[in-house]
């Protein structure tokens, strides 16, 4: 049995979860990564995405729409932009995110970045089954 | 002196108020709460994304081609002065304080020959600065509708800020808000968010960055700065109902005083028009 890791979600607004997890895999901004105890220093961004803490609990899942991860060997903190707890999430929630990100890519400058900021939430959409 | 009529309708209607005000301190306690445990919950969010920012900004700020959020466009010409207030009145000297401030900083700003700018967000403040500075105004932001703050209206006002930055109308952004401190001290604040100042502990760890430091900076820098105007949309809220609360304790208090003498009044006014009847059916009596 593998050593656990310390994950916390936080939201601007709330704390979502904060647990010891075994593995917790993140939507990496350049591919998911799955973290275990002892991973190296990282900090990355991400995209929008599922997130998956595996705990003695069971696997939980979270729906991300992007922010950052400061992992360590013992810690993992995501800053999610916002998150959703996978069975919460309703196509409204996904609609309403949909439609703030294309309102941002319209006008942000870098449209490389935004369309592909779309492109993920749609495959989000996908993934997570609505 | 007034008549005894018309002091009872008075005590009636002192009594009233000072039931209205006090139902206001309690509603304004309930809303406290709330809007403690929402400040408070914001915390660990904001506390990490200074902290990863700062030790960011330190290991990049210094080289050539760090963001412009975070060193600023080499200017310091146009002020944009962001004027954060509350929607309503009857919270004490809280909008007040506020508006000094920033009355007192345009004031220090011109003189030293800068261009100022002006947003308010929430109307108290922007009917008070009006008066002094509504030709400076670029935009209000109007929370009437919205009930409890969230990140989302955070984010609109960054995003306007942000817009305004990056279109170079404004080369340097201030906030003015109200620190909560406890109910009966709201602290003005003046919190320059651009260029960003972070005052985080940088952790010591040696970090991989996926992307690089410079990418990832300038993916945070925008959140940052939406994360520092959602903080202070907090702490004014907190604020605002602390305020709101301690000035309804003093009218409940100054009520109750004002009931007492009024009751006073009229016992002796009543007193004395026994007396002034006694004394008439005597001395008719004695008339006799």
């Amino acid at each position: 049995m593998a050593g656990t890791l310390q994950f916390d979600l936080v939201s601007p607004e709330r704390r979502l979860a904060s647990l010891a997890a075994t593995e917790v895999q993140i939507p990496g901004a350049e591919g998911d990564m799955g973290v275990m105890e002892g991973h190296a220093p990282v900090i990355t961004t991400l995209r929008p995405g599922i997130l998956r803490a595996t705990s003695a609990e069971g696997v939980k899942s979270y729906v991300v729409s992007g922010g950052f991860a400061e992992i360590t060997g013992a810690n993992i903190s995501v800053l999610a932009e916002q998150a959703v707890p996978l069975e919460e999430m309703t196509p409204a929630i996904m609609d309403q995110m949909v439609a703030d990100a294309t309102l941002a890519a319209a006008v942000n400058p870098d449209r490389d970045a935004t369309d592909k900021v779309v492109a993920d939430l749609l495959a989000m959409r996908a993934a997570a089954g609505q | 002196m007034p008549s005894l009529k018309t002091l009872k309708n008075r005590i009636a209607s002192v009594k009233n108020t000072r039931k209205i005000t006090k139902a206001m301190q309690m509603v304004a306690a309930a809303k406290l709460r709330r809007a403690q445990d929402a400040a408070v919950a914001a915390r660990p969010y904001a506390e990490r994304m200074g902290a990863v920012v700062a030790s960011l900004a330190a290991s990049v700020g210094n080289r050539e081609g760090a963001p412009r959020l975070l060193v600023g466009n080499g200017a310091d010409k146009v002020q944009l002065v962001v004027v954060m207030t509350s929607e309503r009145g009857l919270c004490g000297g809280f909008n007040s304080t506020i508006v000094r401030m920033a009355r007192a900083r345009v004031q220090v700003l011109q003189a030293q020959g800068k261009t100022i700018k002006i947003l308010t967000v929430g109307k108290k403040g922007r009917d008070q600065m009006k008066r002094d500075y509504g030709q400076y105004f670029v935009g209000h932001i109007d929370l009437t509708e919205v009930k409890r703050v969230g990140y989302v209206n955070a984010q609109n006002i960054a995003r306007d800020i942000l817009a305004r930055f990056t279109q170079n109308e404004c080369d340097v952004v201030t906030l003015f808000y109200n620190r909560f401190q406890s109910v009966i001290a709201q602290i003005p604040t003046a919190l320059q968010i651009i260029p960003a100042q972070f005052t985080g502990a940088a952790t010591g760890t040696v970090y991989d960055y996926e992307p690089d430091e410079g990418a990832i900076l300038a993916d945070l820098l925008p959140r940052a700065v939406a994360t520092q105007v959602f903080t202070a949309l907090l702490e004014n809220a907190a604020s605002e109902q602390g305020a709101r609360m301690s000035a309804m304790d003093n009218a409940t208090r100054n009520a109750g005083d004002m009931i007492n003498k009024l009751t006073i009044q009229y016992n002796r006014s009543r007193q004395a028009a026994i007396t002034k009847e006694l004394i008439e059916i005597i001395s008719g009596a004695e008339a006799l």
